[in-house]
């Protein structure tokens, strides 16, 4: 998976989860929960998200991984 | 169902508990003594929270004992002591006073989970000014409404909560003075118009303040919480709560002064106030604050290395944390260790029992609510715990069960005299009223509170029954309530919002059940004519809620039905959506009217 495509399933994930939420304004650093206002629960729903849209299985202990835009673009594309 | 019984055996990991014997400690206990386990302000000025939690510790061997140590989102520890807690307050007191915020009032926190947010809480209650929390993943709307009803005179939050949350709201608040942020850049440079830099007024600000004459009776915490009809309820506790607040920490929570403790929940909710803020502070133990959110990795992290020794947490995280499975657990030293207990809704048997096996210790399930300011009814150290039940009352507290009439109201009799429950009968948690943290009114509402009395008892709403030994168990709302996560939804708030949306003519929402929330909030919406109901409305909704009302509140599910069913005088039944959603019978429906 290459990062744009990377970024292409996180959008497409969020937009079912968050609809409200723009991707766009969020740092690569920055946690996705707090600027995007996503509570704990949303944010499990996102990762199963980006593990369904995968097929990649993602262990919790991989959670933290992923708060951040630029932690989910490394961890997707250096998937398999 | 009381099959199972998790013995306690009398032999005990790490301390013996407090509590030794609950029938004894049941039938020697008095609200009067434990208030002598509080020092009172000096010279019979009464009785002040903030000089319980801080001010006593500050001024006597507990002065460098760490009082709160926050972990960072990005994981970086920030101890502080009791004594600097009290300089710290003493200061944030100092800047109410000369901003010109009057005692009685009310100063409201829209806070992350942050030493600044401690600073606030005990700063404001030595000035006697009211703290009201909120939580800050609330959106606009509920922060609003909520503000106004609370006639919020001063604000403290962060700059991105300020920008996000409260700046478009600003001019419905004309109550509203002072905006002090804190956090993040705040001192970098002149903030948004109309805001004050906290860290630079606590700078200039004194480091000493005497606490003025504290009546127990005067108001001293305001917690809004949900009901099926109509805006949020300010439930108003005063001082006297701590009294409550120190018995059973002790008691349910089985603190001891060497204790490690993190209570989960967030202050905005009134656990986090009085069991993340207010009773570790008591007790003088060192109380754990994780700023970050939810994960199963971090949390099992903290408690191996903060060595937590009492846990109180949700049975939402324990059930995502039982998802993540047990050998992750397994992989932490967690023989720190000796007491869990869980509140916010029913905690499942498995759950329970699950909390043996991967934790290696039970979890006590214990009930209360927002209105009773304090644990009421509880799995204690020393008692064998029937998983799946909420446990017995609290020493000091008469609880009981009142039976219902058809019309799911307390039954009466024509000599004003309410029947109680037998053994195994349903019916409506009860308790007698007088316990110290017990709420004082609704403010601006008391036709409200009277409403929540009969025959003597005051009435929690939740249907329960008693087994022949004198335990609770859970048996569902009383009401249309929706409990998601723990925390208490109000049906009509969302219909509300929903109802701004112009697509929506009418809407109805329930809690579906759901097996990590417990409860998710599900909308049912009618459409105006014009509008299709198809998944890119669907979308547009769930953000439009979510923008207003935020996560915690906005509904997840939405469904268009065209045909709500009514009552004759036009009420929706909501009642009759969940019994659908749950494929039960649909109960009496006589009065059901379906409109065109």
């Amino acid at each position: 998976m290459t990062n744009d495509e990377a970024l292409q399933l996180m959008r497409s994930v969020l937009a079912k989860v968050a609809p409200e939420a723009d991707l766009g304004e969020v740092a690569a650093g920055e946690s996705l929960q707090e600027a995007l206002d996503l509570d704990s629960f949303d944010f499990l729903t996102f990762v199963i998200g980006l593990a369904e849209g995968t097929g990649i299985e993602i262990p919790d202990r991989d959670f933290a991984k992923l708060a951040t835009v630029e932690g989910c673009v490394a961890y997707l594309t250096s998937a398999h | 169902m009381q099959g199972n019984v998790i013995p306690k055996s009398g032999e005990y990991r790490g301390a013996v508990p407090n509590m030794a014997d609950y029938e004894a400690e049941r039938a020697s206990f008095t609200w009067e003594k434990a208030r002598q386990a509080l020092d009172g302000l000096p010279k019979g000025g009464g009785l002040n929270i903030a000089h319980e939690a801080v001010v006593r510790h500050a001024s006597g061997p507990r002065r460098d004992h760490v009082a709160i140590r926050c972990i960072g989102r990005h994981g970086e520890r920030l101890e502080v002591t009791y004594g600097e807690l009290d300089e710290r307050s003493s200061r944030f007191a100092n800047v109410l006073s000369a901003l010109g915020v009057q005692p009685g009032e009310r100063v409201f926190a829209l806070m992350p989970r942050t030493v600044d947010l401690f600073v606030a809480a005990m700063g404001t209650l030595k000035h006697r000014s009211v703290l009201c929390p909120l939580f800050a993943a609330f959106g606009p709307e509920p922060i609003c409404q909520r503000m106004e009803l609370g006639g919020g005179r001063a604000l403290i939050t962060t700059p991105t909560l300020y920008r996000h949350k409260v700046a478009g709201i600003r001019d419905r608040l004309p109550e509203l003075r002072h905006v002090l942020l804190v956090g993040e850049s705040a001192s970098s440079g002149a903030g948004p118009d109309g805001t004050l830099d906290l860290d630079g007024l606590l700078g200039e600000a004194d480091a000493d303040y005497e606490i003025g004459a504290t009546d127990p009776e005067d108001m001293a915490l305001l917690h809004f919480t949900s009901g099926t009809t109509g805006k949020p309820k300010g439930a108003v506790h005063v001082h006297d709560a701590v009294v409550s607040h120190y018995a059973t920490g002790r008691i349910a929570l089985d603190l001891h002064a060497d204790d490690v403790f993190w209570c989960t929940a967030d202050p905005g909710w009134v656990t986090g106030t009085s069991y993340g803020i207010i009773s570790p502070l008591v007790h003088g133990v060192t109380a754990i604050v994780d700023e970050g959110d939810f994960d199963a990795q971090r949390w099992y992290e903290t408690l191996e290395r903060e060595a937590v020794t009492v846990w109180y947490t949700a049975p939402t995280a324990l059930r995502m944390l039982m998802q993540a499975g047990a050998s992750m657990a397994k992989e932490h030293d967690l023989s720190r260790l000796r007491f869990i207990a869980s509140v916010g809704e029913p905690l499942n048997p498995e759950v329970v029992v699950w909390g043996q096996e991967a934790l290696g210790l039970p979890i006590h399930d214990n009930w209360w609510q927002t209105e009773t300011g304090g644990i009421m009814v509880a799995n204690y150290a020393c008692m064998d715990i029937r998983p799946g039940s909420m446990g017995r009352p609290l020493p000091g507290i008469e609880a009981t069960v009142l039976v219902r009439d058809e019309n799911d109201a307390v039954e009466v009799g024509a000599d004003g005299v309410v029947v109680e429950a037998g053994v195994g009968q349903e019916g409506e948690l009860a308790l007698r009223p007088g316990w110290p943290s017990m709420f004082r009114g609704y403010l601006g509402n008391p036709e409200r509170y009277r409403s929540s009395f009969v025959g003597g008892w005051y009435l929690s709403g939740d249907l329960v029954r008693r087994d022949e030994d004198g335990y609770f168990w859970f048996v569902g709302r009383g009401d249309d309530v929706i409990k998601s996560a723990g925390h208490l939804i109000g049906p009509f708030e969302v219909e509300s919002a929903m109802m701004e949306h112009p697509a929506v003519a009418e809407a109805a929402v329930i809690g579906k059940p759901d097996p990590l929330l417990g409860e998710v909030v599900k909308a049912f919406v009618t459409l105006h004519a014009g509008y299709e109901g198809n998944e890119e409305l669907r979308l547009d909704l769930i953000g439009f809620a979510r923008t207003r009302l935020g996560a915690a509140v906005a509904p997840r599910e939405i469904a268009f039905d065209q045909h709500l069913p009514h009552t004759s005088s036009g009420k929706i039944m909501r009642r009759l959506l969940k019994a659908r959603e749950l494929g039960l019978p649909e109960g009496d429906t006589s009065t059901l009217e379906v409109r065109p």
